[in-house]
């Protein structure tokens, strides 16, 4: 079983969703990065989402925007971030970590040999935002055969016609994005929400995590119980983002502030459980 | 390059809206059913003649189509005084640049604007870099009443200012991108951002021959009219085809407009011209296909600028129209194939053609075009003077006047 898989087979034992984090590898620096990301699922993170720096991430709002410069800045590369997962997987064997970013540094990095690298990295899902499942036959087999997820994006704009297609092409979970519009922008209705899941596991017996638009311990809570999981992106940046000096340098506090508010995201996902 | 010539140059795309490898639809979950949802429409929309008359008719009552084929005799003079004995091609201008809104990228854009009709939608959204897709997005939006938001690097708000204004008099708000580098393709990101939260009531309607699918063929399909036109009044000034033709590619839509119908059309030499900025062997042009390779940008596979590690570059142009790390995938499929070639011309090179053109026809050219000119001005002398070049002149250079001034050290 995947750790993905394994993952969420065990929180639904314990009948409660999954916290799925999400941060930007090297931001503010590759250091303050590892140590952050080492320190997610002491704090309570179940799923550990590492955004890969792009200088034209499309699809994120201002916060990650702000996020990449400042990753990039620090010289974050592809090989870079690897590198940090296998970091981290040297002292975590269990917790899965999800590499989310665009298609243009895995194209240059070399599809064949970026999923053999990342799934010996410890990676062990990819959501590639711009590779919707009409193009995913240039990176499926390749990701198939090293053991690596596709997680796809089903938005509120995914028709039911279409629906089948997209989670056909998914494996690991569903990353249902509630808002139509773009990461930490605005935030969906807990009705709404309520809604749109029931009409997804009609057509999947995956997990579904609920992402875009999640910020508070409230929102991550309902999200959870909704659904699967909750994805908290946006918030923790700006919390990360917040505790920079002016020179956008990490200060003494800045891992402490993040995992604190980690912290108040599972204990809420924890004192909702079923 | 080594692949054999298709049947047809024109048969292109495939029904997943690629160019042999390039282009596609490389966008997120959240814009796809829309992208799918533009491609029905333009299906649509072009099988049926009440669209492609009001369209026409447009063309010719509002825009001030057909656009003349001028023999630029005195720019072909020149050339021939210093050219060896029997060399020095003629030149002919094809005169988009004069349109109303002064470009041609108001051929495509009264077309996406019938289309947003159809569609039912409301709110046009589009991305402007030297402000002449912009003005022609916001003048079509104008005349239908649409609300029209243009989104444009602050750089470019910047050296752009009349084109800035002349759109807040149309009606449209303009919103300055200060992501990335602010330039073009950080407009562009922020027009695809805008249109996935704006989904149900707004229209993208994009500049060029770029983005997914169906865009690049689309927005091909409606400046062919360039081309079509062209190839009429050639024959009638001359009886037969040019032997060259020549057009300034950014994204690449004055190009492809022209290009596109003579694709089957042997005898018919092409060169698209990219912006060389400081010098193609610098780090500061914009020349995707020369010295760029394959990658994927704003929905489309396609030629880039980018560092080893994938990561965008900025491109660098005195001509903000030309300023973009990447190209329309159709020219990078043509680039491959070798049935165009493209080459590049420098700021200065297209400076000192921008006046010589103004000098001798009377016609100030957009910097744009002054790429074009400036490989004509190393082409037409080595050709024998029975051959014909074709130049898109695709703009007027009024918008430029200010940036070519600071260039030349005057005060205005």
């Amino acid at each position: 079983m995947s750790r993905i898989a394994a993952k969420f087979a065990s929180l639904k034992a314990q009948g409660r969703g999954a916290l799925v984090t999400y941060l930007q590898a090297y931001d503010p620096d590759p250091k303050t990065s590892l140590a952050i990301i080492r320190g997610l699922p002491g704090a309570g993170a179940d799923i550990i989402e590492v955004g890969v720096p792009f200088t034209d991430p499309m699809a994120d709002g201002p916060a990650i925007q702000r996020a990449a410069q400042r990753a990039l800045k620090a010289g974050a590369t592809l090989p870079g971030v690897l590198a940090l997962v296998r970091d981290f997987r040297s002292g975590d064997a269990t917790t899965p970590v999800v590499l989310m970013g665009y298609y243009n540094p895995i194209l240059s990095y070399g599809i064949d040999r970026f999923c053999v690298d990342a799934a010996a990295s410890g990676v062990d899902g990819l959501i590639i935002v711009d590779v919707p499942p009409e193009e995913a036959d240039e990176i499926e087999p390749q990701a198939k055969a090293a053991g690596l997820d596709l997680i796809r994006l089903v938005a509120p704009t995914t028709d039911d016609a279409r629906l089948p297609q997209v989670l056909r092409a998914t494996s690991g979970f569903v990353y249902y994005v509630s808002i139509t519009g773009i990461t930490g922008t605005r935030s969906a209705a807990k009705d709404t929400l309520e809604e749109a899941i029931p009409r997804i596991r009609r057509f999947t017996d995956l997990p579904i995590a609920i992402g875009f638009g999640v910020r508070t311990p409230q929102q991550a809570a309902e999200a959870a119980a909704i659904a699967d999981g909750a994805v908290v992106g946006t918030a923790i940046v700006d919390t990360l983002a917040a505790s920079l000096d002016e020179q956008g340098h990490a200060r003494p506090e800045t891992m402490r502030l993040v995992l604190d508010q980690v912290r108040g995201l599972a204990e809420a996902i924890r004192g909702a459980a079923r | 390059m080594n692949q054999s010539a298709p049947n047809s140059f024109r048969q292109g795309p495939d029904n997943r809206g690629r160019f042999g490898q390039f282009g596609g639809r490389f966008v997120a979950e959240t814009l796809m059913p829309l992208i799918l949802e533009v491609e029905q429409a333009y299906n649509a929309a072009k099988a049926d003649p009440a669209f492609m008359a009001e369209w026409r008719l447009l063309l010719k009552d509002y825009v001030g189509r057909p656009s003349p084929l001028w023999y630029a005799g005195r720019l072909t003079e020149h050339f021939r005084a210093t050219a060896p004995e029997g060399k020095g091609a003629k030149i002919y201008f094809k005169r988009e640049e004069l349109n109303h809104t002064g470009a041609h990228k108001i051929n495509a854009v009264m077309a996406q604007i019938l289309l947003a009709r159809r569609m039912g939608r409301k709110r046009i959204i589009a991305e402007t870099g030297a402000g002449q897709h912009g003005v022609a997005t916001a003048t079509a939006c104008a005349l239908f009443g649409l609300q029209c938001v243009v989104f444009m690097g602050a750089t470019d708000v910047e050296r752009q200012q009349p084109n800035v204004f002349r759109m807040k008099l149309l009606g449209a708000e303009v919103r300055p991108v200060t992501s990335g580098a602010a330039t073009l393709k950080d407009a562009m990101n922020e027009a695809l951002r805008d249109w996935v939260a704006n989904v149900h009531d707004t229209y993208y309607c994009i500049g060029t021959v770029a983005g997914p699918h169906p865009y690049p063929t689309m927005v091909r399909d409606f400046q062919c009219v360039i081309g079509e036109e062209a190839k009429v009044q050639m024959q009638e000034a001359e009886g037969r085809l040019p032997d060259v033709l020549v057009a300034a590619v950014g994204g690449g839509s004055s190009a492809m407009g022209l290009f596109h119908p003579f694709l089957d059309d042997p005898s018919v030499a092409m060169v698209g011209v990219e912006a060389a900025g400081r010098g193609m062997d610098t780090e500061e042009h914009a020349a995707s296909l020369n010295r760029g390779r394959p990658g994927v940008l704003h929905g489309n596979r396609t030629y880039l600028l980018q560092d080893g590690d994938g990561q965008i570059i900025e491109a660098h142009s005195i001509s903000a129209g030309l300023d973009y790390p990447g190209i329309g995938p159709e020219h990078s499929w043509l680039h491959e194939l070798g049935r165009v070639q493209y080459v590049g011309a420098t700021d200065s090179e297209a400076l000192e053609q921008f006046q010589l053109c103004s000098k001798l026809e009377g016609i100030i050219p957009a910097l744009e075009c002054s790429h074009g000119l400036a490989h004509i001005a190393k082409l037409a002398p080595t050709l024998d003077r029975d051959k014909i070049i074709l130049l898109n002149l695709s703009g007027r250079g009024d918008k430029d006047i200010f940036t070519v001034a600071k260039h030349l050290g005057v005060q205005l």
